[in-house]
């Protein structure tokens, strides 16, 4: 159980998809323009990642590992299919506002990032509940997102108007999801170095090797991928890592530093 | 004394021209215009334009102050681009709404990306399409003399004849600072004198956008229209964002060839958004594009790199 709760809170806060690993950013920043349409995309894209990761965990000793991808994709395209008709039998109006974006979750990295990293490769319950926290962080981040920009750029608030607010249009267009993802990331990041940790931007490796990292911020400080880590959060276990060294060699040193 | 130990490096050459200098030449070449806005608008243009500049001040001094960085208020930038944002705003504009338009240039293009010297964008022409894209019914609402009216330029898309002279001496609808062309025309010159700006941006801006639209008139009319060209060359932010904005020290190249490319960019791009053969699009294009270009800046300069002395010969076997 205790696993599971772990798997949860990795989801919602230590790997949140949204403002942690900056994952699915095409329907973050193109659906957001209302709370209720964050909220309808991120459950549906919950729904799909803890069935495709349920499907990817039992099946994944007998997909074989170099064709992994289109199997993957095959699992996901289902039930994308199966939530879209859902949707468009029983929520038509949330449907119609969503559009074409439930069909391209198929394509949306958090989901493949799931199957690739963690169902693949742990067995079926902690799969399914690391799909829920990835799917509830996905969530809470999508309707915060919508939330704000609602809230400033068309005066309501899930659909109810705020009386005598002149509303700011440019926050419900596109350069207002960026403002808005902007301002979160940095009021988030701004936390978490308060706490002592490193700030997001700092322990992100997209990718195995600096030379085809999309990340600058972190100046090449950051690479030692082992594989065997999770991409967020190195930064800190390398630090404790340190610490404990550094403590083992001489505790008196330490004693003094905190003073 | 151990002279020796003057050594340093680059720069070598040095000048007095200080920011807070420039910063006050361009506020002196922006007078002309802005006494002529005052002048046709009344008390709210100049109420606005004092709003303006307060919001931006007071931003840059309170955003300084409580991150505890070195307060820059002193070098006139925030005053500049205060006034500059007036300039780009109609004169009924709420008051509240210039203000937000200031904490967003100094706030968030200048102040989050670093300060002086390291915005992006235009802080005065970003906080413009912002409250364009926010307001627009307010931004795009223009009055003369108590009458609401269309701007020359959206009048002369529609197909009415407009008053070229009007235009260039500024008594027509428009923002505070764009109506007169004739004050424009004379801070840019104070400005070329002085050696503030340097005349290949304007020239390249003002010269690629002509030529477009004389090529446009030869083609769509089959004849060279000089009223027309005239009319477009007054109407619109036109000269107000070639001489003062398109110049930013901070967001236009600094190489001499790189600055051609960018006018002329700017040129081209300004006479596509305006386009004048579809009446159904917006009538002006100077902002959208001078921010376009802006983003080009990076690329024109990587591309525009003066060679070294010494390099580019050619190879002996």
């Amino acid at each position: 159980m205790n696993k599971f709760g772990e798997r949860l809170k990795n989801g919602i806060i230590t790997e949140n998809p949204t403002f942690v690993q900056i994952l699915g950013m095409c329907p973050t920043l193109a659906v957001t323009t209302s709370a209720i349409n964050g909220l309808g995309m991120g459950l549906s894209t919950t729904v799909i990642l803890i069935m495709s990761n349920l499907m990817i965990a039992m099946l994944r000793k007998v997909i074989p590992n170099r064709i992994r991808i289109p199997a993957y994709i095959v699992i996901i395209a289902s039930f994308v299919t199966i939530v879209d008709f859902l949707l468009q039998a029983y929520l038509p109006e949330l449907s119609e506002s969503l559009g074409g974006y439930i069909k391209l979750i198929v394509v949306n990295c958090i989901i493949l990032g799931r199957a690739e990293a963690y169902a693949s490769k742990n067995p079926v319950a902690a799969s399914a509940f690391d799909g829920l926290g990835m799917g509830l962080g996905f969530t809470i981040g999508l309707t915060a997102i919508g939330m704000v920009r609602e809230l400033i750029g068309a005066g309501t608030f899930f659909g109810m108007t705020i009386p005598g607010y002149q509303p700011i249009g440019i926050f419900v267009l596109s350069p207002g999801a960026f403002l808005v993802m902007a301002f979160l990331i940095a009021f988030l990041n701004s936390r978490r170095r308060k706490s002592g940790k490193a700030a997001v931007s700092d322990t992100i490796c997209r990718t195995e090797d600096c030379m085809h990292c999309s990340n600058t911020s972190c100046g090449g400080r950051f690479y030692d991928f082992d594989g065997e880590t999770d991409m967020v959060g190195r930064l800190a276990e390398k630090q404790k890592q340190e610490k404990d060294t550094k403590s083992g060699q001489s505790q008196d040193g330490e004693v003094k530093q905190h003073e | 004394m151990n002279e020796w130990k003057m050594i340093s490096s680059s720069p070598h050459v040095r000048h007095e021209d200080s920011t807070s200098s420039i910063m006050l030449d361009v506020l002196i070449a922006l007078l002309p215009a802005s006494i002529i806005g005052v002048n046709n608008f009344g008390f709210p243009a100049f109420l606005l334009i004092l709003i303006c500049i307060a919001a931006c001040v007071g931003t840059e001094w309170l955003f300084q102050y409580l991150t505890k960085r070195t307060i820059t208020i002193g070098d006139f930038s925030a005053v500049v681009t205060g006034l500059l944002l007036a300039l780009n705003l109609p004169p009924s504009l709420p008051w509240w709404m210039a203000v937000l338009g200031s904490v967003f240039a100094i706030l968030v293009v200048k102040q989050l990306f670093g300060g002086i010297g390291q915005n992006f964008m235009n802080p005065a022409l970003a906080a413009r399409c912002f409250l364009l894209l926010s307001f627009s019914k307010a931004m795009t609402t223009f009055s003369y003399d108590a009458v609401t009216t269309a701007t020359p330029l959206a009048l002369l898309k529609s197909g009415e004849s407009v008053d070229v002279f009007r235009m260039f001496m500024g008594s027509t609808a428009g923002t505070i600072g764009e109506t007169s062309a004739a004050a424009l025309l004379i801070g840019g010159i104070y400005l070329i004198v002085k050696r503030v700006i340097d005349i290949r941006i304007p020239l390249a801006y003002i010269g690629s956008f002509s030529v477009c639209i004389l090529l446009y008139s030869l083609i769509g009319r089959g004849e060279i229209d000089l009223t027309f060209l005239a009319a477009h060359l007054c109407g619109g932010g036109l000269m107000l964002g070639a001489i003062f904005m398109a110049t930013d020290y901070v967001t236009s190249p600094i190489t001499p060839k790189g600055r051609l490319i960018y006018g002329v960019i700017l040129g081209i791009l300004t006479f596509v958004l305006r386009s004048p053969w579809n009446p159904t699009l917006a009538a002006e294009g100077v902002s959208y594009s001078i921010l376009c270009g802006n983003l080009l800046v990076p690329i024109i300069e990587r591309f525009t790199v003066p060679k070294s002395f010494g390099k580019g010969a050619e190879k002996l076997e």
